[in-house]
């Protein structure tokens, strides 16, 4: 569904990603896990289009995307719910929501839409009229998720929706990608909490330093003494 | 007291124009975080325009104020696409720079178009007097402009508040990353907002044009300035913070000039901006929350 080149990424003089390639299949939920640092944000938002990369391919459904407009891409059905939630504080949930869909122009189906998120997050329907930016760290991560399903995403990258939640809040996140998984959505997940994202995903990558220094099986990861070491306190 | 509402009534109109200019300064800065020195320029561009129209080819009010604005948007369109896009990542300096290149280019392309003089307005609209409770005095053209700028106001909360395209602005201006994520278009925002601000511009051009009847090609810099002054007295980034800086700097102006000291009027706006920049830095909108566009 979703196969990335050898994509290397500058930010002027840094460079931040050496050279990439990774594959996410229709269906899977694929983690990037590593250290703060390590080009996991920046690999998200280069396939997402939103910095350029500069040289490598990137292929989503079989069609190239490399260099194509971000907001393309969420009417291709791919979009990213970003790190640090990144919501609009200043408005009411229900307008963040509105504005997940702002592709779509029926209205009709956006209210049914809305309602979706509703249901899987009643949260934010008891709090629909309040500010956005009034939301506790959970709930604003659950709204920036809501929020991306609005565009009814075919492909959905995710980067650390688990930073600064209290560990119930996190399982109950993780719950939820699951599901949105089992519910047809494929999902590409950064994570610097490994033992977490590799408990739900398929496959991963490790990230250190702009490269994929491991890659397998979440199980095999898990249980891999590299992993074990770096990122899971041994 | 009778001089005092007068002087408010003539304030208020006044008000109208620095609001109306003030709110394209304000809602530029809030999304491109640029002071779009050539705004002032624009709306002298949208009293050109009213006065051709209404002028040159004898059309009426309403139709000329439409057209006005509506060129007057496109101008402000192709000005931020040629000028201001292909700054938008260099340093901000670069772009305040060409900003003041664009008013100086707006004012003598003017110069070259219509000749240096002032022109003066013909009366399209009878200017009747109301006398109110006796002594009071209320010019028709003091109520249109007042009408006008209150119906453009209400439209513009609308459009900000209501309609997705106004929600986009707002998600722009408060995250571009985010807001682009969610399949908005940074770019058309960016237009759409320049069209909005510049369309306001030259209805401001055109309603001063008939409240003071003459126009020349530099009339945009001193009210240009002046409204910054409005939106920044407002918090600068603020909607509803351009609309009362305006008000308030006209209010005081009229008060000013109106007890016979029109000599301190310019002096008296730039003060009062340094003390409320002093006591309230981010204005008198100014939250910490950020609020912008
Ligand atoms: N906007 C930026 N400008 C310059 N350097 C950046 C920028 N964003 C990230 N970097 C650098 O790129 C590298 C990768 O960062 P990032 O992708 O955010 O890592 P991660 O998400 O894994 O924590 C880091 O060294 C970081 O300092
Ligand atoms: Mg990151």
């Amino acid at each position: 569904m979703l196969k990335v080149e050898d994509i290397h990424v500058y930010y002027g003089a840094i460079y931040a990603i050496k050279g990439i390639s990774l594959e996410v299949s229709q269906g899977e939920i694929v983690t990037l896990i590593g250290a703060n640092g390590a080009g996991k944000t920046t690999i998200l938002n280069t396939i997402c289009g939103l910095i350029k990369a500069k040289s490598g391919q990137i292929r989503f459904e079989g069609k190239e995307i490399t260099g194509v407009a971000t907001q393309e891409l969420v009417k291709r059905g791919l979009t990213q719910v970003p790190e640090g939630r990144r919501i609009f504080a200043n408005m009411p949930i229900y307008e963040n929501l509105e504005l997940g869909a702002f592709l779509n122009k029926n209205k009709k189906e956006v209210a049914a839409e809305i309602e979706k998120v509703y249901d899987r997050f009643p949260r934010l329907k008891e709090r629909k009229n309040q500010l956005a930016g009034s939301l506790s760290g959970g709930e604003q991560q659950m709204l920036a998720m809501g929020r991306a399903l609005m565009s009814k995403p075919r492909l959905l990258l995710l980067d650390e929706p688990s930073m600064g939640l209290s560990p119930i809040l996190v399982k109950d996140i993780f719950s939820i990608i699951k599901e949105l998984n089992q519910q047809g959505t494929t999902i590409l997940l950064v994570e610097q909490n490994a033992k977490m994202a590799l408990s739900i995903a398929h496959r991963g990558y490790v990230v250190e330093t702009g490269r994929i220094v491991l890659a397998g099986d979440a199980e095999n990861l898990l249980n891999s003494s590299e992993v074990k070491k770096a990122y899971l306190g041994g | 007291m009778e001089e005092f509402i007068q002087q408010l009534i003539n304030g208020i109109s006044l008000g109208s124009i620095y609001a109306l200019i003030a709110l394209g300064y304000t809602m530029v800065y809030g999304i491109v975080k640029l002071i779009n020195f050539a705004h002032g320029d624009i709306y002298m561009v949208g009293a050109y325009l009213g006065f051709f129209a209404i002028a040159i080819l004898g059309w009426p009010f309403l139709p000329s104020l439409l057209m006005a604005m509506a060129v007057c948007a496109v101008l402000g369109v192709v000005i931020e696409k040629l000028a201001y896009k292909p700054l938008r990542n260099a340093p901000r300096i670069a772009a305040l720079i060409t900003a003041i290149g664009v008013s100086l280019f707006l004012e003598y392309s003017m110069m070259l178009l219509v000749k240096p003089e002032v022109r003066s307005f013909p009366q399209v609209l009878s200017d009747v007097q109301y006398n109110l409770f006796g002594s009071l005095v209320i010019s028709s053209r003091q109520v249109i402009i007042l009408v006008v700028t209150i119906a453009l106001m209400l439209l513009l909360q609308y459009i900000v508040h209501k309609t997705m395209i106004g929600k986009a602005m707002r998600a722009v201006s408060h995250d571009k990353q985010a807001a682009q994520l969610m399949g908005i278009s940074v770019d058309n925002t960016i237009s759409f907002t320049f069209a909005i601000g510049s369309s306001l511009a030259a209805a401001a051009g055109v309603l001063v044009g008939i409240y003071y009847n003459a126009i020349n090609p530099l009339m945009g810099i001193m009210p240009g300035l002046k409204a910054f002054v409005a939106a920044v007295l407002g918090g600068i980034g603020i909607i509803p913070g351009a609309m009362a800086g305006g008000f308030l700097l006209g209010i005081v102006e009229a008060m000013v000039s109106g007890y016979g000291k029109s000599l301190y009027r310019d002096p008296v706006a730039f003060i009062i901006l340094i003390i409320i920049l002093i006591v309230k830095p981010a204005g008198l909108f100014g939250k910490n929350v950020r609020e912008k566009v």
